[in-house]
């Protein structure tokens, strides 16, 4: 059971410059180092004495990992670049706006201005009862304790649970998907590239972790192609309490129209699933249809299709169906304003 | 270094998880280092084998060409079973060495089949088979003294020939079942944990965390002691001199010469003509 004692267990602090360094002192500490971005998920394992690394690696030295850049074709955001300077960046506010949305409404400014991209898609699970320290499957154990007749469960998984019942927490990784974004790994053998929905791992494929870095691997930035820039965008966060909390469920789509009809479209949510969801079938199936609300009906319904709640969050299933439904009428009243 | 992974439950208490991960090198090791000791004393200090055999002209007369071992269906569970323990082997073990895919559903419906094939050998062993031909009897008990003592050098009658089966056969009959059952039993309750398309209802709380605790370990050690066990019984499977043994298995059944060379026709009774030309009572008698 997690027992906070702000002490934190023993390790070496490493704090290398260069993203090069980094990734060598990752690879030569392999499972033995922790990565930490801004942070705020680290310091919680640690506190609580769940994770006892050898070596943390702080990456706030590295300059290189931090700051906006526009490219050729698009925008490299650094992965140690804060939630807030996205947030206010002028490039990503007129150009890639769901993105800005996104992030701005991550917890709360404090939180903002110390974490960091990187750190806000890598982060683990809130699932409480994982958090505690219980030794539940994620944590290499043999039970998930929310997924029990009296397991609370109000926020946890309504798609893709298997075994582990816990969601995904960010809110940018939404934004990241719709906008088509593409994860920059440093690896041992050289630079990787990765879809956005492929950064991430469900239960199914392996249960303890949420994306696909393994140890020796970074995280260095994230590429925002320009093929979504200007688009219609939308976002929506639903939460318990406005002014600081994880999602309950979250939206994020790109949507290019044209002539009222949907030429093109891009749509994630996430918190309903281990792991951020595409919806390809919505997309699929709103191609060439208006955007309107009937449209958004339709999409909403699809959405939710193979949803299965727990007992306690049956009400993620017309909360998704709406969000869906909003995010493609809610672009066609932005357009008519 | 424990044999066991424990963990602090919400209670408090101190319950054993599951085994620990190492021992997956372990038995596997232990299995190849059985095949390496048992293909160099084959190969270097062995003795040829050597039987007392005092059959009768009619005795030899009435063994057919080709002696039925084993029916349709007895090698029909065989190979379901081959197949179903196979799957479960893989879909437990790769993810734990670093192959990750998605095992959880694979791994239970490999399990049912596992279960359903067991059954239906129990049964029909039971009721159709001879059932006590897979278990060891006094003969097997004073050859196998007779067998080491010659092994060793000193003098002793030579053994008896087998009768349907060899005692190392009935060994591992034995041991495969008592392993096998293990992760039966334990699999099955476990199934009420895991998401199983509505086969079984999700109830955690049947038992308490230490009794869950050890079923798990329990499944956990059958499970590596398995792999052991399937590595050992494919080498005997490919050896040689025992694949008139295997071929029985595929084909049904096995060669006059090595019948009357490795089996006691007076302990495993051929009757003659009970089907036309060629049948022998085995499986089915």
């Amino acid at each position: 059971m997690a027992v906070i004692r702000d002490i934190m267990p023993a390790f070496d602090l490493l704090q290398p410059t260069s993203a090069s360094d980094a990734q060598k002192l990752l690879q030569q500490y392999g499972g033995d180092a922790w990565i930490m971005a801004g942070g705020l998920d680290s310091f919680d394992w640690l506190k609580d004495r769940l994770r006892k690394p050898k070596v943390v690696v702080d990456l706030s030295g590295i300059s290189e990992l931090s700051g906006v850049r526009e490219s050729g074709d698009g925008v490299e955001i650094g992965a140690m670049t804060t939630l807030t300077e996205i947030a206010h960046h002028p490039l990503i506010k007129s150009q890639y706006g769901v993105l800005a949305q996104a992030v701005e409404v991550v917890a709360s400014p404090q939180i903002r201005n110390q974490g960091t991209l990187g750190g806000n898609v890598s982060q683990d699970t809130r699932c409480w009862y994982y958090r505690d320290g219980w030794p539940c499957y994620r944590a290499g154990g043999n039970i998930c304790y929310a997924d029990t007749p009296v397991g609370r469960n109000r926020e946890h998984a309504i798609f893709g649970a298997n075994r582990c019942v816990a969601v995904h927490p960010s809110d940018s990784v939404p934004a990241l998907i719709a906008l088509d974004a593409k994860f920059v790994i440093q690896t041992p053998k050289g630079q990787k590239l990765v879809n956005a929905e492929d950064y991430f791992v469900g239960p199914d494929i392996d249960i303890t972790r949420l994306n696909i870095i393994q140890p020796g691997e970074l995280l260095t930035s994230i590429r925002i192609p320009n093929t979504w820039a200007g688009s219609k965008f939308y976002f929506e966060k639903v939460r318990d309490r406005n002014v600081w909390d994880f999602p309950l469920l979250n939206v994020a789509s790109a949507m290019k129209v044209s002539g009222g009809n949907i030429e093109n479209m891009r749509i994630a949510v996430n918190a309903v699933s281990p792991r951020p969801m595409r919806l390809k079938a919505v997309e699929d199936a709103v191609r060439g249809k208006p955007a309107n609300a009937e449209t958004g009906e339709m999409a909403g319904k699809l959405a939710v299709q193979g949803a299965v709640p727990l007992q306690f969050n049956a009400y993620k299933i017309p909360l998704m169906r709406n969000l869906v439904k909003r995010a493609i009428g809610g672009v066609q009243e932005a357009q008519w304003a | 270094m424990g044999l066991v992974q424990w963990a602090t439950s919400p209670w408090g208490n101190s319950v054993p998880i599951h085994i620990a991960w190492y021992l997956i090198w372990v038995c596997a090791i232990a299995g190849l280092l059985f095949m390496i000791v048992h293909a160099l004393y084959v190969g270097i200090f062995a003795k040829p084998k050597k039987f007392a055999v005092n059959d009768t002209p009619s005795v030899i007369a009435g063994v057919p060409e080709q002696v039925i071992r084993h029916s349709f269906v007895a090698r029909a569970f065989h190979w379901v079973m081959a197949i179903s323990m196979f799957a479960l082997l893989i879909t437990a073990f790769l993810p734990k060495v670093g192959v990750k895919f998605d095992w959880v559903t694979y791994h239970w419906i490999a399990g049912l089949v596992l279960s359903a094939s067991v059954i239906f050998h129990i049964v029909h062993a039971s009721f159709w088979l001879d059932f006590w031909s897979i278990w060891p009897d006094k003969i097997d008990l004073r050859d196998a003294k007779r067998r080491m003592m010659r092994a060793l050098g000193k003098d002793a009658p030579p053994p008896a020939r087998f009768a349907k089966y060899p005692l190392e056969n009935k060994f591992y009959h034995f041991v495969i079942l008592c392993s096998g059952l293990a992760v039966i039993v334990t699999g099955l309750f476990m199934m009420k944990r895991v998401n199983t398309l509505g086969i079984f209802s999700r109830n955690p709380y049947i038992f308490g965390d230490m009794t869950w605790g050890m079923m798990y370990v329990l499944h956990g050690l059958a499970g590596v002691g398995l792999i052991a066990l399937i590595m050992v019984h494919v080498y005997f499977g490919v050896r040689p001199e025992k694949l008139p043994i295997t071929k029985s298995m595929i084909f049904g059944h096995m060669s006059r010469e090595f019948y009357l060379e490795e089996h006691d026709p007076e302990r495993w009774l051929i009757e003659k003509a009970k089907k036309g030309p060629g049948y022998a009572p085995s499986d089915a008698d």
